[in-house]
């Protein structure tokens, strides 16, 4: 299964809302085992890259491929395999309001392996564990706070230890010590199992600790104006912008590279 | 890929230690062993240590992890040691990671007694608190409608006017179709029974106060439940789950001027003009039926003439007062008290609908009872 290609590769991508262009041009790898972070201002179309990344939305111009296999080309059979692949937790949390935390994390088992009731039990005590949520198998969204809420939708995206795991913003809302051991938690996934994770993220210290790869968008001139590692773009980006975003971190935070 | 069956075996270790030694296909796509049988084996020995070991050939994934999860917990309650150091290093990171925060002690609920569960006053408890509830909600509109007319409340004019629009003339299609098939029902009603006595041109009367005082003010009002009344319900059963609520209390607004009352006042401005258009439209149903049984349209009409009243048709409109303050504050009611989650949006909507029915169809009843007996 595994080829030469990039395991994320996008090529000449333009994405719009309608008439509304967001971001154009946008042309960039992702490798296996890269933890990526997507960068930019607030409202830069972040979000959207990531939802134009996991296949929700359609690319106004250009393609994105996986492995080499193009999702938006790929039949619903092929489409269901990728899909298999990926853990995906969203902005706003995504979590089922009318689920138990365990049936959150319990639907990607039922709905992708052929686990009994008990073992899928078993997989989603130990994911709710990872994040810190052993215990909460039976609390609604509703009844936890929203940091929590945050790491239950992590625990759904890794529960069928996923090849590519897509995070927007995962850590806000979340106190310094969970957002350490979320990075961790990141970094284990990575390593453990290999996988590939593409993050949204503004936390510097998050950034500069996991990542090794990434891109910028900017609102302004509506494309990406750099790409590649954060620590290496910190000190000699040839975009201003770009230095002073991820300047801001050293100010703060001595020791973070 | 091999896809040797997932296994384990427990053998002695050195110093007092028992060995688990894991091998095979710990995979997500295969089946694992119970923990549960782990367990009972572990019963039988004496050893205050298990040392995990892995055979060369494992593969392994989350559900490995899952089953050391287990171990973790049960060596936790029995006070054994794990000896975790021969994991593959990632297997031992991830069970630390999944063991660095203590899981939260579930005070397990205690299983209700069968006495409780079958409790004969708990439904009537339950009726009691929601019937305070609501009289409670009740009393909050009716201090928010004083504040208004004070011209002291946060309602905002558009509000009113959107859900005004939204009430009445996007209503008019299915009120026109709904209404002008009852005039038709009523009339094929009396026609059959009138031909006997050779009365038919009193078909006129019957569809006539049939709408007026009935049939118009019911049918509308209960399209207009099912219509209204429940977008009313999910529109704030939705702004319950996203906290708007919430925001729109914080900012220090009540929530029953800024949304309640919008839609309270549209739906009364709203059902009587709404019936009247009912009752002409159902007439003319009417009508169209007492052609076919050789009743002319003038006829009709002239016999119309003569009944229909001041009265007639202020009882109509009075009805269409209540059930319109009827269907919006139960689907207001329903919407601001849903839970949240999805599914209590969906608990609240119906809610609003059933009530609301039921409500009217008591309501109607009552003022009949009561016009009735004063003559009217
Ligand atoms: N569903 C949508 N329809 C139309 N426009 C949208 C939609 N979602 C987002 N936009 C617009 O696209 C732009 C980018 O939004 P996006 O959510 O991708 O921002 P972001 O980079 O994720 O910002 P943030 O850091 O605040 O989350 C914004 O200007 C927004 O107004
Ligand atoms: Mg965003």
């Amino acid at each position: 299964m595994t080829t030469d290609a990039p395991h994320i590769h996008v090529e000449q991508l333009t994405m719009a809302y309608g008439s509304n262009l967001i971001q154009q041009e946008l042309t960039f790898d992702v490798n296996r085992g890269d933890v990526f972070v997507i960068m930019g201002g607030s409202g830069c179309g972040k979000s959207t890259l990531l939802k134009h990344m996991i296949g929700l939305y359609e690319p106004a111009v250009g393609d994105i491929f996986y492995a080499g296999r193009s999702f938006n080309k790929t039949d619903d059979a092929g489409r269901f395999q990728l899909r298999r692949e990926w853990g995906i937790t969203y902005q706003s949390g995504g979590l089922f309001s009318a689920m138990t935390l365990a049936e959150n994390t319990a639907l990607p088992l039922q709905q992708y392996t052929k686990l009994g009731a008990t073992e899928i039990a078993d997989i989603v005590a130990y994911k709710l564990a990872l994040v810190g949520l052993a215990g909460y198998q039976d609390y609604y969204p509703s009844e936890i706070s929203g940091g929590m809420q945050k790491r239950a939708g992590l625990a759904r995206a890794i529960a069928l230890d996923p090849d590519i795991l897509f995070f927007d913003e995962p850590s806000a809302g979340l106190d310094p010590i969970s957002s350490q051991l979320l990075d961790e938690l990141i970094l284990q996934m990575k390593e453990s199992l290999g996988a590939t994770v593409v993050i949204v993220t503004h936390e510097l210290a998050s950034i500069f600790a996991i990542a090794n790869n990434s891109v910028f968008l900017d609102a302004e001139t509506k494309t990406m104006i750099a790409y590649g590692d954060p620590k290496q773009l910190r000190e000699d980006s040839s975009e201003e912008k770009v230095r002073r975003f991820l300047a801001r971190g050293k100010s703060g935070n001595g020791s973070t590279a | 890929m091999s896809s040797a069956v997932a296994r384990y075996v427990c053998s002695q270790g050195p110093e007092q230690s028992t060995d688990i030694c894991f091998s095979g296909d710990w995979t997500l796509d295969a089946p694992a062993p119970a923990f549960t049988t782990l367990a009972s084996e572990l019963e039988q020995q004496q050893n205050r240590t298990l040392r995990c070991q892995v055979d060369d050939n494992l593969e392994w994934d989350s559900a490995l992890i899952a089953f050391l999860l287990q171990c973790h917990n049960y060596c936790l309650t029995r006070e054994l040691t794990l000896d975790s150091s021969a994991l593959p290093d990632g297997a031992r990171k991830l069970l630390a990671l999944s063991t660095a925060v203590a899981s939260l002690e579930i005070a397990a609920a205690e299983p209700k007694s069968l006495l409780e569960r079958l409790n004969p006053s708990a439904p009537l408890l339950r009726l009691w608190h929601s019937l305070e509830a609501a009289l409670e909600f009740i009393g909050s509109v009716s201090l928010a409608l004083g504040a208004l007319m004070r011209g002291r409340a946060n309602t905002r004019l558009t509000d009113f006017l959107n859900f005004l629009f939204e009430a009445g003339p996007k209503a008019l299609g299915i009120i026109t179709l709904t209404s002008f098939l009852v005039g038709m029902i009523l009339a094929y009603l009396g026609a059959a029974q009138l031909a006997q006595f050779g009365a038919q041109v009193y078909v006129a009367d019957l569809v006539t106060v049939g709408m007026l005082r009935e049939m118009g003010a019911l049918m509308t009002a209960v399209v207009m439940a099912g219509r209204t009344g429940a977008a009313y319900a999910a529109q704030l059963g939705t702004m319950q789950t996203r906290e708007e609520i919430d925001a729109i209390v914080t900012l220090g607004i009540s929530p029953v001027e800024f949304l309640v009352l919008p839609r309270l006042l549209a739906l009364i401005v709203i059902m009587p003009l709404l019936v009247i258009y009912a009752n002409f439209i159902g007439i003319l149903g009417g009508a169209l039926v007492a052609s076919g049984m050789g009743v002319s349209l003038t006829q009709f009409l002239e016999e119309t003439r003569t009944v229909i009243t001041l009265t007639q048709l202020n009882v109509g409109l009075g009805k269409a007062l209540v059930f319109g303050t009827l269907i919006a504050l139960a689907g207001c009611y329903s919407g601001i008290n849903c839970g949240r989650s999805s599914a209590a949006v969906g608990e609240a909507t119906t809610n609003a609908v059933v009530t609301a029915i039921v409500f009217l169809i008591v309501a109607d009843a009552a003022i009949n009872i009561a016009l009735q007996n004063m003559g009217i």
